[in-house]
């Protein structure tokens, strides 16, 4: 019996793992299939479980053309770079301003400091979401429309970056800065010498979580970009598809979605180690 | 206790935190205070004009039966998919958490998703699940289903409720994964020795200590729930079949985009915002209090 138990005690997690596994990968696994298949076999409800001949092909006319019979769009390229761009400016960008303000509101003293810090913080009480429109008039009025400033710079508004990096500002030992000063460093070589290198651990964190957050934005970009030239590529591949008809591109619209992955995939298993720790170490 | 500060420059912090002060002012107060001014207006039919009409467009919303409608699915849609997002997680992260071969390998199937945009999981469900080409909705027709999410209410919803969940499994799998490990193996332990069954340690031991982890994602996927599924919504089902599907934050974003009614889209957003604020403050009152802190 306590064999029999011991058994079954290595048998079912391994099952759940499978399952598990399973229930991730099928979606994905089909969007390769889909991407590897003509169309037509594909339109008429023919595509097989298993990888057609058309996988490369495929993938090259959705980075150079993307569009088919049934589907207009800009070349995945162009999107692709976009959505790199927005997610490489909000990351940096976020990342530069926060750890700006961490520095000073951790290592300086200076009047309404703490009426600044917490006109910071409010922002996490109201996501973008919340004032859509507002801020799409306002991006108007600054003339942000269909431009990359107008993409990226509401995304960086939030505090979370600032909370990290105070946190982890904190921890620094003074005396180590102290002693900078000492040889005669200023505040700005010892935040480029001292205090973004100890940090670097949340620095990477903080990069893999904003790209990921920068990349996969939906509702800015969608009002914010009018002309297809702007389009990120989550934004493009929805508007390629319209309505999920049987006659569409199926093959370019499943190879975009490839593509629309690939990037933020790559990251997030290359530097899997640190978003975990970021994710879980500064959001509690 | 306040530590003495390091530096004594006096402009110098100023200039440290204009970039994130100039980008809060521009892009947060601003139109965080013109959503509170628009949510009192009324534009013209051909908004040229508006005029201040004061409380008429939350009262106009809460004689609204579709915006009633669309209060209660946001509610349903949240439960469904915190709940079935934590749930699977929780069990995958405590099968992963044994020491079973290859645990490593699946822990980084169940991570990356994270990767991946809830439009973009949208198409990949969409591409499964199409009626006549997925290879789902084709079996579910060959067993005699009739399947057509874009005609059929329930099934509509049931698609963005499997897909959203789906999306936010990795995310919740994270956290769990973390409590898990943070438990000290002594006490699981202890309890074997003790006589005590799988189970019985899983839910007298474990659970209760996994539940500060627990808590936070219960907020975390209430908001998920209720923001991020936009982006399935509107690669999916536009708010349909009807308005099957026009959850809050949906139906707020039609009416600013589509009807171009501001004043009512930005009075949504204000009623949204006092709801978040309500859940919160709910969870932390009454569900908190019967969280462990270690």
């Amino acid at each position: 019996m306590r064999k029999f138990r011991k058994l079954t005690g290595q048998f079912f997690p391994y099952v759940i793992l499978v399952l598990g596994a399973a229930l991730i990968l099928f979606p994905v696994y089909l969007a390769f299939v889909g991407a590897s298949w003509d169309s037509a076999t594909i339109g008429r409800g023919l595509m097989p479980l298993s990888p057609g001949p058309h996988f490369l092909t495929n993938m090259w006319r959705a980075w150079t053309v993307a569009s088919g019979e049934r589907v207009l769009s800009i070349p995945v390229r162009q999107m692709f770079l976009n959505s790199l761009i927005v997610a490489l400016v909000v990351a940096v960008g976020k990342i530069l301003a926060s750890s700006l303000t961490a520095y000073a509101v951790v290592f300086f003293q200076f009047p309404f400091k703490n009426l600044f810090f917490w006109s910071i913080l409010i922002t996490l009480m109201l996501p973008l979401e919340m004032r859509i429109f507002p801020s799409y008039r306002v991006a108007t009025n600054l003339n942000l429309l269909n431009s990359y400033a107008g993409l990226t710079l509401p995304l960086m508004v939030s505090a979370t970056g600032t909370l990290v990096l105070r946190g982890a500002f904190r921890s620094i030992p003074r005396e180590m800065l102290d002693a900078a000063q000492v040889d005669g460093a200023g505040p700005l070589r010892c935040f480029w010498q001292i205090v973004l290198p100890v940090v670097r651990p949340n620095l990477a964190a903080l990069f893999v979580i904003l790209f990921i957050y920068g990349w996969n934005q939906y509702m800015w970009p969608l009002l914010i970009t009018t002309k297809p030239a702007m389009q990120t590529i989550v934004i493009g591949i929805v508007r390629m598809l319209g309505i999920a008809e049987a006659l569409v591109d199926w093959d370019l619209v499943m190879a975009t979605a490839v593509w629309a992955m690939t990037l933020p995939v790559v990251i997030v298993l290359v530097m899997q180690r640190w978003l975990i720790k970021g994710l879980t170490e500064t959001e509690k | 206790m306040k530590a003495a500060p390091v530096f004594r420059n006096r402009l110098l912090p100023y200039l440290l935190i204009l970039p994130q002060l100039a980008l809060t002012g521009v892009f947060f107060f601003w139109p965080a205070a013109m959503a509170l001014y628009q949510s009192m207006l009324k534009a013209d039919p051909f908004g040229l004009r508006s005029r201040f009409v004061g409380l008429a467009n939350f009262i106009r919303l809460f004689h609204d039966p579709y915006y009633l409608g669309s209060v209660r699915l946001s509610f349903v849609f949240a439960v469904l998919i915190s709940v079935t997002a934590m749930a699977i997680a929780l069990l995958l992260a405590v099968a992963a958490n044994k020491h079973v071969r290859g645990a490593k390998v699946f822990r980084t199937i169940f991570v990356w998703p994270y990767a991946v945009a809830p439009a973009v999981s949208a198409i990949l469900w969409a591409f499964l699940f199409q009626p006549e080409i997925g290879v789902v909705g084709r079996a579910l027709k060959g067993v005699g289903v009739t399947w057509n999410p874009y005609l059929n209410s329930l099934q509509a919803q049931f698609l963005v409720i499997l897909i959203a969940a789906w999306k936010q499994l990795s995310y919740n799998f994270i956290f769990f994964l973390a409590g898990l490990q943070s438990i000290p193996q002594s006490l699981v332990e202890a309890a074997a020795v003790d006589g005590a069954s799988p189970r019985h340690t899983f839910w007298r031991i474990v659970f209760p200590l996994l539940s500060p982890t627990t808590f936070f994602l219960t907020i975390m996927n209430v908001n998920y729930s209720f923001f991020e599924t936009f982006g399935v919504i509107d690669a999916l089902t536009q708010g349909g079949p009807g308005k099957a599907t026009e959850t809050l934050v949906y139906r707020a974003y039609v009416d600013g985009r589509v009807n171009l009614n501001i004043g009512l889209s930005a009075a949504q957003s204000v009623v949204l915002l006092a709801i978040v604020v309500l859940i919160t403050a709910f969870q932390f009152k009454y569900v908190e209090r019967r969280v462990h802190y270690a």
